[in-house]
């Protein structure tokens, strides 16, 4: 028998270390010999912490939101007296959640144990290098790429294979190979999954990509807001040298290929690939104009393939199973699945991988669970801060590149936020720009200029002080930012902005012109009221009320003095009665 | 010797080592500011001359890059550091509210350090940890769905 508990980021968040405490500590008093593992997060973040106990013939239970008090019942009952909790047992939507999806980069993940080489070799790890590296040549590697139409999962979606042979084709002798971990599209943590889950498979992917152009040196530019990605990143490179698949002479070819893990230093535009670089070389990481390329002039104006986490961990597996078996998954244009980080107003949140061109209504609903409390859909932004807001009626598109670039967002990186009826699209539009004002590194016009003018306009329009004007500057704007900016920060900009002109004018309509926010957020224009039936004069809200806004007698109904009110919100949520009312 | 004079050897002493681990190379710098930060919980002005001096790099050109990352500071920072996740997936989940609290139990603002040094109030970018949102970081520690009400509980945990 054997325990696991699931321990990423948002399991560990969730409690997942108490619970294998728990575990340890009842084993310890039974006396018994039970080992208690760790694995990464399966992506079942609303069902997190996930324990999955293995008995003696190999089968599975998995038991999800584990508190310690809960292991202590599941042991007892399970690993003591042989039989499954199940008021414990995951829940059928979970199980619904993970078996319609189709797992090639996520398939370690949430079952093998990242700290621990054994478990990746054991699950069909290396075996893709080593066929690589003994029965291939640069060519054949680079042709495979080719043949999956393999596409960048970072957000630019450009041909891998096409990147590999520019490179290889370069006559410099230095090149390199770089891995961009900076994953920093808010409401994209696929990255941080993989990296935290199965680490193995990314070195993998990079040590086949440095063998195709024939390079000896390569970086992994991991975000410091992911420590725990970077230290089992740094466990799984010393455990692959230890086994000489990494390092000098790997599996006794004479190829010499090394890794080292660059922490970036918290700045979201090193995710665009030339800042990416600079900040390597230790420079403010700024990006410069293209071309050059960097498969031209990159890493120290040398020759470098600049790939992403996700891309990477394809890679061995289209090697193991050739290009057209990849290719046979997908769209026309986009090929093989995608991982999705699903978020926001959503049932079921965590990580989708899907076939491409699966339509967004089954990612968020026949995957998702739909919304909750049931509140209807109101929009799905996809791609983060650089995509767009999509309405129901578009919700069949198919995710494919360009499927989706055509309603007006982007793929991205893969982040689905899900946002119900309350939400306002003005205020949503009007936070993503605040989120690419503050990351905009500043160096050209266009955008360090024109978000800020962006949301000075955005911010006016929520505070009721909008004009009829504003709607065509904005408009203006973005297409003068999209078009003059140098990087794709800035060009990407605008898209929250004008998607949500496009998909939901009615909302910045009845801001400016009625003065009304219809989803009842924006501060400036809206009002608490009491309403005098449901109310029974409790006193609770005027108690809580942090500026002494609320009076009344005992027992009877109470008042809102709008003059001092600041539309906080807590007598609302703490109001047994439901007597608070916006308007 | 005074307090600050000691300080300000012992930021000196751990860049004089930190320069002759890992070298004088340009793409060291960074690492060595993080090791600085980490250890000081900020860069310091006699850290940059002295960076400036062994590693052979003008103070501009540091104080350029330190001043770039969100994760360098080169202002002083309270004892205990909190990072507030402010990205779209843990606004959307009640981040907002939870945030309004952390302020108001503080007394503090974006940016601000207590009088009494103990707390440095910050926002952060994206953890990654949207599944449980919202998020925040004290120093190395994660909580996850956060609501306003287990604000003054979690924060009674550091002293």
């Amino acid at each position: 028998m054997r325990i696991l508990v699931g321990q990423g980021s948002c399991g560990i968040a969730s409690g997942a270390k108490k619970t294998a405490a728990a575990f340890a500590e009842q084993i310890r008093a039974a006396e018994m010999d039970v080992p208690v593992d760790v694995t990464g997060c399966i992506g079942l973040c609303y069902l997190e912490p996930i324990v999955d106990i293995y008995d003696d013939n190999g089968e599975m239970t998995r038991y999800t939101k584990v508190t310690p008090d809960t292991a202590k019942l599941i042991f007892d009952a399970h690993v003591v007296g042989g039989t499954p909790y199940t008021p414990a047992m995951i829940p059928a939507d979970g199980q619904a959640f993970l078996d319609k999806q189709t797992r090639v980069v996520m398939k370690n993940c949430g079952i093998i144990n990242p700290e621990r080489i054994e478990d990746y070799i054991a699950s069909g790890g290396y075996r893709a290098l080593s066929k690589a590296i003994r029965n291939m040549t640069a060519d054949e590697i680079c042709d495979v790429v080719l043949g999956s139409d393999l596409r960048g999962r970072g957000g630019g979606g450009f041909p891998t294979g096409k990147k590999w042979v520019q490179v290889k084709r370069q006559s410099e002798p230095v090149k390199y190979v770089v891995c961009n971990a900076d994953e920093g599209d808010p409401g994209a943590f696929m990255d941080r999954s993989i990296l935290e889950a199965d680490p193995h498979s990314v070195l993998e992917g990079m040590i086949i990509a440095a063998k195709a152009i024939d390079a000896r040196k390569g970086y992994i530019y991991a975000r410091t807001e992911y420590p725990l990605a970077i230290t089992r990143l740094q466990i799984a490179i010393t455990q692959a040298k230890e086994r000489g698949l990494l390092g000098d002479d790997i599996l006794g070819s004479g190829f010499d290929f090394d890794i080292e893990i660059y922490q970036g230093a918290g700045a979201f535009v090193c995710g665009e690939e030339t800042a990416l670089m600079r900040s390597i070389e230790g420079r403010r990481g700024m990006p410069r104009p293209r071309p050059p390329f960097p498969a031209h002039k990159g890493l120290w104006e040398k020759p470098t393939i600049l790939n992403n986490v996700e891309t990477l961990c394809n890679v061995p597996q289209i090697m193991l199973h050739g290009g057209d078996w990849y290719a046979s998954v997908g769209t026309a244009t986009s090929k093989g699945t995608k991982v999705f980080a699903m978020s926001g107003d959503v049932n079921n949140i965590g990580l989708v991988e899907v076939p491409m061109g699966t339509p967004l209504r089954t990612l968020i609903y026949d995957i998702g669970g739909g919304i909750p409390k049931k509140r209807k859909f109101k929009g799905v932004q996809l791609g983060g801060p650089s995509g767009g807001c999509i309405p129901e009626h578009l919700l069949d598109t198919p995710v494919d590149y360009e499927e989706i670039a055509k309603v007006g967002a982007i793929m991205g990186s893969g982040g689905v936020i899900v946002m119900d009826e309350n939400t306002c699209m003005v205020d949503i539009a009007r936070f993503f720009m605040e989120f690419t004002q503050d990351e905009s590194c500043g160096k050209c016009t266009p955008c360090r200029v024109g978000t800020r003018r962006i949301l000075e306009i955005l911010t006016r329009i929520c505070e009721g002080k909008g004009k009829p004007e504003d709607i065509d500057t904005l408009r203006y704007l973005c297409d003068q930012i999209n078009e003059n900016s140098l990087c794709g920060l800035g060009k990407g900009a605008p898209n929250p902005v004008k998607s949500t002109l496009e998909h939901f004018l009615d909302e910045y309509e009845a801001h400016i012109y009625e003065k009304r926010c219809p989803a009842k957020v924006c501060k400036s224009l809206i009002r608490f009221e009491i309403i005098d039936g449901p109310c029974t004069g409790c006193g609770l809200c005027a108690r809580n009320c942090p500026v002494n806004a609320i009076s009344g007698e005992r027992r009877q109904t109470h008042v809102i003095d709008p003059d001092i009110c600041i539309k906080c919100g807590i007598c609302e949520q703490l109001c047994p009665y439901d007597a608070i009312e916006i308007k | 010797m005074p307090v600050e004079a000691k300080k300000e050897q012992d930021v000196r002493l751990l860049v004089r080592t930190l320069v002759k681990e890992q070298g004088r190379e340009k793409a060291e710098l960074i690492p060595i500011l993080h090791e600085i930060n980490g250890e000081f919980g900020y860069i310091s002005d006699d850290a940059i001359q002295e960076l400036s001096q062994q590693m052979n790099i003008p103070t501009s050109h540091i104080y350029s890059v330190a001043t770039f990352y969100r994760m360098l500071s080169t202002e002083p920072r309270g004892r205990h550091v909190i990072q507030f996740c402010e990205s779209a997936p843990c606004h959307v989940a009640g981040g907002r509210q939870v945030w309004q609290k952390l302020q108001k139990e503080l007394g503090l603002s974006k940016g601000e350090t207590s009088a009494d040094d103990k707390w440095t109030l910050l926002t952060t970018s994206c953890l990654g940890v949207c599944g449980v949102g919202p998020v925040m970081i004290i120093d190395n520690d994660i909580y996850g769905n956060v609501t306003p009400d287990q604000v003054p509980n979690i924060l009674e945990n550091y002293k």
